[in-house]
């Protein structure tokens, strides 16, 4: 398979960039200066592109590789690749699902652990030598507060399992109500937001997702709620979140992912009710590996010819 | 006639618990007049002691007629409880009123030490992201194995938490709990080579001082993580700091230190260690609990009626 060129869209795990080079021939699309034509005089050879959360395949990419085949995303979510377009030429794609369930679950509870107790503001205290000035102030207890899931699937029950542990009562919104849960159903998310304290995105990104925690949300969660996302950057509307943030209009929030990433806020830099992670949900050496895995996994098995392990389309 | 409390406060914590001001009349030997306290201390049968205010047998020399002292913290490492045995004295603590916060503490800074979120928050507003890329791998929590030294009330509810995290427990305390199906182990050496995570919660007694050891913490491993919401002598803390900085174990989260407000400043620099400054328990609504809690320990002295919270004195 050493023949078989895969582009790989940018960096995003070296064990899998050394196990692609090793197998297939790579191309490191992050590399190329010039990626119009390098496109042009490569286009014959490529026939897998390797993406992730950051970067993927959009119509103008797939229309330059006639020769595509496939599309493995490292990454669970597909709201980088343009699905209709695959299946229109009949292009597969592959992504990660179940083995980043629980790390991003973990990192969930995480993040409200570390924004209602103040775990990081804590360990600013501290490193700055302010401990001996005083105590910190009391924190704001987790135990037993109400958490609301927009999405209830792997991830969103995983969350919720979670939760469940320190007594926190569950609701959630999706697009229908699920048969096989106990959890309180809201139709909207706005009666959600306005029945919960904390708030969890966990619901793929789509165009009807998009900004569905806009200013109305915010504002029913409330100046005592928090807003955790580890979804996708765009499914808030960073704005208003800011403003909403910064006025004290909302409590607290908890974000692992942004709109426009790698770029935070720098507005969000200075404010002590946020936690501010990059990206790094399913971040752990475990599940990285098992993610690179599946994907070289699809990637084997479709160029012999044998069933897709993770196929979406 | 009026409950008359001597109200003990040496301690560095200027904290006050109205719900008990407008029940009981304190008798404060920091604030009273000469001629009214020392008719008063004679007599005085109950002490509530704030904070960490040492209660020793200097202290139960000074009020004769002492019978019950009632503490206002779960840990009661500051009051000399062999001294209150052998006077026939019965002590209080905080009962559950920190136990759900304590546990939750001891979860999030479990995670925040794996999973870096103090480590990779700082990456972010250090502007960081954007220039460096990539924040380093960090390490999975679910699954993993779990060793709780002291499976008392938050040792319980630090267990159940973490089932949900699909990690194992298992535990040393001084004898097997009966209602415990976890598995048990005699020493907590034994433990910490049987597990990846230590989590120290532990009542800090003469037995117990130093009994995370320098070897207890390698047995833990160079990935072996230790969380001590307990009490920082529980930790030989020295020699500790020697095994993070020199890498042989894998990562700490501590919320207590042996000498607080002291902080060893070599764990500064240690991308794989969370400090925090003991505020395990510091929410408004424990507070409120451990107020209720008192209240009822002292109510139930004057009425003869069982303590709600009474420690057991070996």
């Amino acid at each position: 398979m050493e023949s078989i060129g895969v582009l790989m869209i940018c960096p995003m795990n070296s064990y899998l960039e050394q196990e692609l080079d090793k197998r297939f021939k790579l191309f490191r699309y992050w590399n190329i200066p010039q990626t119009q034509q390098f496109l042009k005089e490569n286009s014959n050879s490529i026939r897998a592109v390797v993406g992730n959360s950051m970067a993927g395949a959009d119509a103008q990419l797939i229309e330059s590789l006639p020769k595509l085949e496939i599309v493995s995303s490292f990454s669970v979510g597909l709201d980088k690749i343009d699905l209709n377009k695959c299946k229109e030429k009949g292009i597969r794609v592959t992504n990660t699902p179940d083995v980043l369930t629980e790390d991003v679950a973990d990192l969930a509870i995480g993040l409200m652990l570390a924004v209602l107790r103040r775990l990081c503001e804590c360990d600013r205290y501290v490193r700055k030598g302010l401990w001996k000035t005083g105590d910190f102030k009391l924190t704001t207890k987790f135990t037993g507060k109400s958490v609301g899931i927009i999405g209830l699937g792997r991830i969103g029950t995983a969350i919720a399992k979670r939760a469940e542990a320190f007594d926190c009562p569950i609701s959630y919104y999706s697009r229908s109500e699920k048969a096989d849960t106990n959890y309180k159903y809201y139709p909207s998310v706005i009666d959600l937001a306005s029945n919960c304290q904390i708030l969890v995105v966990a619901c793929s990104l789509t165009p009807e997702t998009r900004h569905i925690i806009n200013r109305e949300v915010i504002d029913a969660l409330g100046p005592k709620g928090v807003l955790i996302n580890i979804g996708r950057g765009p499914h808030v509307d960073e704005a208003e979140l800011l403003s909403a943030l910064v006025e004290g209009r909302l409590g607290g929030a908890g974000l692992d992912v942004f709109e426009n990433e790698p770029e935070a806020p720098e507005e969000l830099f200075g404010l002590d009710n946020v936690v501010l992670l990059p990206h790094v949900g399913s971040g752990t050496i475990e599940t990285r590996t098992a993610m690179a895995d599946l994907v070289l996994g699809n990637l084997e098995a479709h160029f012999l010819n044998k069933p897709l392990l993770t196929p979406v389309v | 006639m009026a409950s008359i409390v001597l109200y003990l406060n040496n301690s560095a914590k200027d904290i006050t618990f109205p719900l008990l001001e407008d029940r009981f009349q304190f008798l404060n030997p920091n604030t009273s007049s000469d001629s009214s306290f020392s008719s008063l201390a004679g007599t005085v049968r109950i002490l509530l002691c704030v904070a960490n205010s040492p209660v020793n047998s200097e202290t139960l020399d000074k009020y004769p007629s002492l019978e019950c002292v009632v503490g206002s913290t779960t840990g009661l490492n500051h009051i000399d409880l062999a001294e209150c045995r052998r006077r026939g004295i019965r002590v209080t603590n905080a009962g559950d009123a920190f136990a759900d916060d304590a546990a939750d503490y001891a979860v999030g800074l479990l995670i925040d030490t794996l999973r870096r979120i103090s480590a990779a928050d700082r990456f972010v507003r250090a502007g960081s992201w954007a220039v460096k890329g990539l924040f380093p791998l960090s390490y999975k929590v679910w699954g993993k194995r779990v060793g709780i030294a002291g499976m008392g009330s938050i040792g319980r509810r630090i267990s159940k938490r973490l089932q949900a995290f699909g990690c194992s427990i298992a535990y040393n305390s001084r004898k097997p709990k009966a209602n415990i199906s976890f598995p048990f182990y005699a020493s907590v050496q034994e433990l910490a080579s049987n597990v990846d995570i230590l989590v120290v919660c532990l009542a800090l007694t003469n037995e117990t001082r130093h009994i995370i050891t320098r070897d207890v913490m390698k047995a833990l491993g160079k990935e072996g993580i230790i969380v001590n919401i307990g009490r920082g002598s529980l930790i030989d803390e020295k020699e500790m700091v020697k095994l993070l900085v020199k890498g042989e174990i894998g990562g700490a989260g501590l919320d207590v230190f042996e000498n607080e407000p002291v902080v060893p400043q070599e764990l500064y620099a240690l991308g794989n260690v969370v400090l925090s400054p003991h505020r395990g328990g510091a929410v408004p609504e424990s507070l409120l609990r451990l107020q209720e809690i008192m209240i009822a320990n002292i109510e139930a002295f004057f009425a003869n009626k069982p303590l709600l919270s009474e420690i057991e004195l070996e």
